[in-house]
């Protein structure tokens, strides 16, 4: 038996060119169309087993909430057929058609009837869902009032006081804090042991790893790829920051070389790079210009994923139009909020050994590398040239701040933002051993 | 779907409930508003039509006569106009339920049903005690307003699920309803008895489906006589018809209707 099967799945909204378009097509004899179908997925097929958890990606607009809503009956699908077993319990969007004027508990009465639950059962799962939103006193207060948040909290309470079967959960979790979060996904650890089926969408990379160990990445209303979790995600950050799927020699190059590889060719090819970010804060004085970028990690060229603490290379590229008696390639790390992490240069980097120059024509390639010893998350990537003494006075002649997004990914994370690699042992207290046989 | 129905039985009691509350949440008066409002209406056509314009009912002869006429009248066809006009939106005032939650839909149609038999139900148990208290009471002919009102209910109904449903797809059916239901009303002989037409209107007012109910309570409640049952058969056919066209359109469209909203 299976929890979800989908076969031929698809929908399609009827787009109407006129108003009167609809009523044409309602009156006329016939049965002639006069709309357009908009096909929003098409032909998915998977099925899923009773306990599995299933994660689905999907950049804005693939289809993943109107897949979810057909999995949970609310929409009805224009080709194929869903089938699920048992008892669903789904939270598509924020709160579950919570009506504002009505108290929580209230709320909570009708969400408990909307389910099938009586009135009697719902007064005995009460106290638990209270407990378990921990709302205070709000609970008694018109949702109005509440944050998205609080909202958020009551609806999953009050969704999951009984174990279902399946529970289908739309990116509700990202407004609730990062302890709510938590506690929500011990309770959905526990319902998966105890055999419930998940299917949870999400923009959070990591927490698809974390929970699913299988992942559907939909795109333009079709899956495309259906496989282990990681796999998946990669593939989907790839899609995200635009890594192009033509077979490349990755891993074959050895290390260095691929900065030789990079010296062919002068043009300006840095925004069609992967990871590129096109919100790029391009300045400078002029003199030169920064053509092109690498990453690679482990071998891998462009990776859509780092691994934390892997070391990293980053090769850029930089053609100078004028001649220059000192230039200063320089390299910065921010968070996605702006938070400078780390920055260098050629002169901080060897200690001020190091000093370059550069002719007009001259085309020259820079490596910074290090291990990026950071948390699980996206960072922003500047690279910089610059002229000029280092100590004193340096003058940029191009800057691209925030070019190049990246990712890091950490399956165990720590807290903050930078490992500083801790190491942990126990001291045995050896004092008490050598009282023992003093006395 | 009625296994369904039945199963979601708390969720239907639930709604009514809270919409009553909802309704009155604020005000101080609460419930009382319930019969306030008509009471404050059948004044006014009583003062104005019995008293001011001097009109009697040329078949009996009693000080309440006129009164009882109008609130056999003017009750039930409040019952039927509330259900006709809430149904007429229940589909677009849940939209945010209907899109996020998989439930049985005709829940809602039977809410509109529930509440308005509630409201209706508090007023006309008001207006018995009245028939009561002033020795009007019809005794055992009362007993026939069941049939009558079940006729009623469920030519509303049908006609609420069919415009309800149109509603979400053409807005100007629900705009144009209520254009309708106040001239229906007024083509309807509540206000005034049907004797005071001429022999040619009174051949078209036959039409009217609601005449032959409001003939009926009128019947009923103010000559405590039987009603003419034959005269009852072609609106009885016409709600039957009503209510299968709106569950036909009602399953037709349930997918499409969540599509659009």
């Amino acid at each position: 038996m299976v929890a979800i099967a989908v076969d031929g799945l698809g929908k399609a909204f009827k787009h109407y060119p006129t108003r009167w378009a609809r009523l044409a097509e309602w009156i006329l004899p016939g049965n002639r169309p006069h709309h357009i179908p908009k096909w929003v997925l098409q032909d998915i097929n998977f099925t899923i087993d009773p306990g599995e958890a299933v994660g689905i990606v999907g950049v804005n607009g693939a289809g993943k909430s109107t897949l979810l809503k057909l999995i949970t009956g609310t929409l009805q699908p224009s080709t194929g057929t869903v089938q699920t077993h048992g008892r669903l319990a789904a939270m598509l969007e924020l709160g579950m058609g919570f009506h504002p004027d009505f108290t929580g508990r209230q709320n909570v009465f009708m969400a408990g009837q909307l389910m099938g639950l009586g009135i009697d059962e719902i007064k005995d799962l009460l106290p638990e869902i209270e407990k378990f939103a921990d709302i205070g006193d709000y609970i008694d207060q018109p949702v109005r009032i509440y944050s998205s948040g609080m909202q958020m909290r009551l609806a999953f309470s009050a969704a999951t006081a009984v174990r279902p079967d399946t529970l289908i959960i739309d990116e509700a979790m990202a407004v609730g804090d990062a302890y709510f979060q938590a506690k929500c996904f011990q309770r959905i650890a526990r319902f998966k042991q105890q055999g419930t089926t998940l299917l949870l969408v999400s923009h959070s990379v990591g927490d698809i790893v974390k929970h699913c160990e299988r992942a559907i990445l939909l795109k333009n209303g079709h899956v495309e790829q259906d496989g282990s979790s990681r796999q998946v995600t990669n593939r989907y950050l790839d899609e995200l920051f635009g890594k192009s799927p033509c077979p490349e020699v990755q891993g074959s190059c050895q290390f260095g070389c691929a900065g030789t590889q990079m010296l062919n060719g002068d043009d300006d090819v840095f925004h069609t790079r992967p990871g590129y970010c096109v919100e790029e804060h391009r300045w400078g004085q002029g003199g030169g210009a920064i053509l092109d970028y690498l990453i690679v990690a482990q071998g891998e060229h462009y990776p859509s994923r780092i691994e934390s603490n892997a070391q990293t290379d980053f090769y850029f590229k930089v053609r100078f139009d004028n001649d220059f008696s000192s230039v200063v390639p320089g390299f910065l790390i921010k968070t996605l909020e702006g938070i400078f992490l780390y920055g260098t240069n050629s002169f901080i980097a060897n200690e001020g050994r190091s000093h370059l120059a550069a002719e007009a024509g001259n085309i020259k390639v820079f490596r910074f590398s290090l291990p990026m010893a950071l948390n699980e998350g996206h960072y922003l990537i500047s690279f910089g040239i610059s002229s000029g003494d280092p100590l004193t006075n340096l003058e940029p002649i191009e800057r691209r701040y925030d070019s190049v997004m990246i990712h890091v990914g950490r399956t165990i994370q720590f807290w903050g933002l930078v490992d500083l690699t801790a190491s942990f042992e126990t001291i045995e207290q050896q004092r008490q051993l050598n009282g023992h046989t003093c006395n | 779907m009625f296994h369904a129905l039945w199963n979601y039985r708390s969720f239907i009691a639930g709604s009514v409930k809270r919409e009553f509350q909802l309704k009155y949440r604020n005000s101080i008066l609460g419930a009382a508003w319930t019969f306030l409002n008509p009471l404050a209406m059948i004044i006014v056509y009583t003062v104005i039509f019995s008293q001011i314009m001097r009109m009697k009912l040329p078949e009996v002869d009693s000080t309440f006569a006129y009164s009882i006429y109008l609130c056999a009248g003017l009750l039930t066809w409040g019952l039927f106009a509330e259900i006709t006009t809430r149904a007429q939106n229940i589909f677009l005032e849940n939209a945010n339920l209907l899109k996020k939650i998989n439930f049985p839909r005709l829940c809602l149609p039977v809410t509109v049903v529930a509440g308005a038999g509630l409201n209706f139900a508090i007023i006309f148990g008001l207006f018995t005690c009245f028939l009561i208290l002033s020795g009007n009471f019809p005794g055992w002919t009362y007993l026939a307003l069941l049939p009558v009102l079940a006729v009623q209910i469920a030519f509303a109904i049908g006609l609420g699920i069919v415009i309800g449903v149109l509603n979400v797809f053409f807005r100007d059916v629900g705009q144009l309803f209520t254009v309708v239901l106040q001239f229906w009303f007024w083509l309807t002989p509540i206000v005034y008895p049907i004797s005071i037409l001429s022999e040619r209107v009174r051949g078209m007012i036959a039409f009217n489906p609601m005449t032959q109910l409001m003939a009926a309570y009128q019947t009923i409640l103010v000559t405590g006589q039987w009603p003419d049952w034959i005269s009852l058969w072609p609106v009885t056919a016409l709600a039957l018809l009503l209510c299968s066209w709106g569950m036909l359109l009602f399953r037709r469209s349930a997918g499409e209707m969540v599509d659009e909203l």
